[in-house]
């Protein structure tokens, strides 16, 4: 008896639940495909019950409306919520659909002067610890800004150096060098922004719209602005103490056909004689320049793509290429295009090279 | 960017005033009328939103050849990427509608219904120019009863009808309202007439995400073919002389046993100092 009363009880209360739900469950063939942060629904079923309505369309449409309308709203009221100012407020999600932009991607920046040189030599950021250890007021804190671990402009004596004025003003001479740094700082900051923006436009002729310009811009627009007439500039007007503008004339030169004998006879046994010489000649200097800056170049490659790729695979092997070390050979001037192998190098080097750091790749003059 | 053309009739411009009701803050309605034809010079219209900086336009007009036109486009670039040219065959305007409307600016809630939306290409790029045109602006939180009207789109025998109804939540048992609708807004039945698609090239050039916007990806978590989600954990090596087991209480050490243990250990010590 009791049993029954219970499964009763249970039963009822189902009941219950359902009619609740009833008022707002809506039946669909097809489920609707929602994307909440845009507040859509897109209903897939086709609509058969409308296409017979007649007159009725507008009260069929309506429920139809209803309908997923309800379905919508179910939807919604599922996410979670949270109190705003006494008003019960959803978070939605992000927009799933994706919709085409209205202005192209942006540019990605040119590097900045100090980006260049770090990726020339190879520099990486340091990572800092966050806070620094301050003696003086014997606790952690931060590394600049307020309430800096070693604050200089706090500090209440500062001892006069030898060298300078026993009556200058130390304290305010401080204050300045601070504020000639940060106007420093603001200033490449500016530059750089600039720098920037001016790839992004890339503008015409070279002149400034507000119309400052330094003197170097000014002598530049000028010289382009000389140069674009049918004879090239040859025949420009220039001002009684302007100096003639360097680099007219013929780009390469070459020896006449004939004339001097004896230089060209001289000229040409040089050039036998280096051809024929066992041992190849070599400017010293050039060559070891070269060689160092292809070096940093190549290692700060590398580094950048070990922390790239390092990450993920995880101790690999480090750089094994080949080193292109040794003292720089003997000899004298070096002729020709020559790239790639010396025949007489220290054997370690010639012959095949691991890693792939190929120093024939480049052509030397 | 609502623009009449050199013809516009009354029916025409009273639709673009709704809709520039719809879309209040973010709408402009050029009042006087522009002499122009969107399908073959699209120039004036590039010029107009890079000008006022709307990518979003509506361009109506009235001929014999097309009465009632309404061109609904959207630009990328200050170029046109798409335009679709619908017809208007039923118009009901706001004040024909003689109930309480609701205040500007609310984010209205779209529902598309009906099959034809997502079969032909015309259509689907329909549906995603009517999605960007009619939401409004991305929010990312929204006060649920500030949620008032939604309009809704039915592709239903090659026409479009389009109406708007006022929310009205009725309370049910539980916490989810139920809704009842009231028709607010203006309604349209629409007829598709011609297209200008973007080619597929320019359509994925607009789609482009910046790297920093793509959704990131979950790393190890994996998906099977039947909806199961697996996922990688890494450990580290297990110390296992620190690994706690079942304690048998049988096999523990009585004080008696301990204490032989101890005088072992020491006589073991002893005899290794000697």
């Amino acid at each position: 008896m009791e049993g029954q009363s219970v499964e009763e009880l249970l039963a009822k209360a189902e009941r219950d639940e359902a009619e609740k739900l009833q008022r707002i469950t809506v039946h669909k063939e097809l489920e609707l495909e929602f994307d909440l942060g845009n507040l859509l629904a897109s209903d897939r079923n086709p609509p058969t019950g409308l296409r017979c309505a007649g007159p009725t369309l507008e009260a069929e449409l309506r429920g139809l409306a209803r309908d997923n309308t309800q379905l919508l709203i179910n939807q919604l009221w599922q996410l979670p919520t949270e109190r705003v100012e006494e008003a019960l407020v959803a978070r939605l999600p992000e927009p799933t659909t994706r919709l085409p932009r209205e202005k192209p991607v942006p540019r990605p920046r040119p590097l900045t002067r100090w980006q260049q040189f770090a990726r020339l030599k190879g520099i990486r950021p340091k990572k800092k610890t966050n806070l620094v250890w301050d003696e003086v007021s014997g606790q952690w804190r931060r590394r600049w800004g307020y309430q800096r671990a070693r604050d200089d402009t706090k500090e209440w004596l500062i001892e006069v150096p030898g060298n300078a004025d026993p009556l200058e003003d130390q304290f305010a001479k401080r204050v300045q060098a601070k504020k000639e740094r940060v106007a420093k700082n603001e200033l490449n900051r500016l530059r750089n922004l600039a720098r920037a923006h001016k790839m992004q436009l890339p503008s015409a002729a070279g002149m400034h719209p507000t119309g400052h310009q330094s003197k170097e811009e000014l002598g530049r627009a000028m010289q382009v602005a000389k140069v674009s007439t049918a004879s090239v500039g040859r025949f420009q007007e220039r001002l009684p103490k302007e100096k003639a503008p360097r680099g007219t004339g013929k780009k390469r030169k070459f020896q006449p056909l004939f004339g001097d004998f004896a230089a060209e006879k001289k000229s040409q046994l040089e050039l036998l004689r280096v051809m024929n010489s066992k041992k190849p000649q070599l400017d010293v200097t050039r060559a070891t320049n070269k060689q160092m800056r292809e070096e940093d170049q190549e290692e700060a490659a590398k580094r950048r793509k070990m922390s790239q790729k390092g990450k993920r695979k995880g101790g690999r092997q480090g750089p094994g290429g080949k080193r292109k070390g040794g003292p720089p050979r003997q000899g004298g001037k070096r002729k020709g295009g020559l790239g790639g192998k010396m025949s007489s190098g220290p054997p370690g080097l010639g012959g095949k090279r691991k890693g792939g750091q190929h120093q024939g790749g480049k052509r030397r003059k | 960017m609502l623009i009449k053309g050199g013809n516009a009739n009354a029916t025409v411009t009273q639709v673009l005033k709704d809709v520039y009701a719809l879309k209040k803050p973010y709408g402009v309605l050029y009042k006087k009328k522009n002499i122009t034809r969107p399908f073959e010079d699209q120039t004036s219209l590039e010029f107009f939103s890079k000008k006022s900086d709307c990518s979003l336009f509506m361009f109506g007009s009235h001929n014999k050849k097309r009465p009632n036109n309404l061109v609904i486009g959207r630009m990328y670039d200050y170029h046109v990427l798409d335009m679709v040219e619908l017809g208007i065959e039923k118009f009901v305007s706001l004040k024909d509608i003689k109930n309480s409307k609701c205040p500007e600016g609310t984010k209205p809630m779209l529902i598309f219904a009906g099959d034809d939306f997502d079969v032909t290409e015309d259509y689907r790029r329909l549906k995603s120019l009517l999605i960007d045109f009619f939401r409004g602006p991305t929010v990312s939180n929204i006060r649920l009863a500030g949620l008032e009207y939604v309009l809704h789109f039915t592709a239903l025998n090659g026409k479009i009808h389009f109406r708007s109804y006022k929310l009205l939540l009725k309370k049910s048992g539980c916490r989810t309202p139920r809704i009842e609708l009231e028709e607010m807004g203006p309604s349209l039945d629409l007829v598709l007439r011609r297209t200008h698609l973007a080619s597929d090239d320019l359509y994925k050039l607009s789609m482009k995400m910046p790297k920093a916007l793509k959704p990131k990806k979950k790393k190890n978590i994996s998906h099977d073919t039947f909806g199961t989600t697996y996922g990688r954990i890494h450990m580290q090596k297990q110390d296992l002389s620190k690994l706690q087991t079942r304690k048998m209480k049988g096999l523990k050490k009585r004080p008696a046993e301990r204490k032989t243990v101890e005088k072992e250990e020491n006589k073991s010590k002893r005899i290794k100092k000697n």
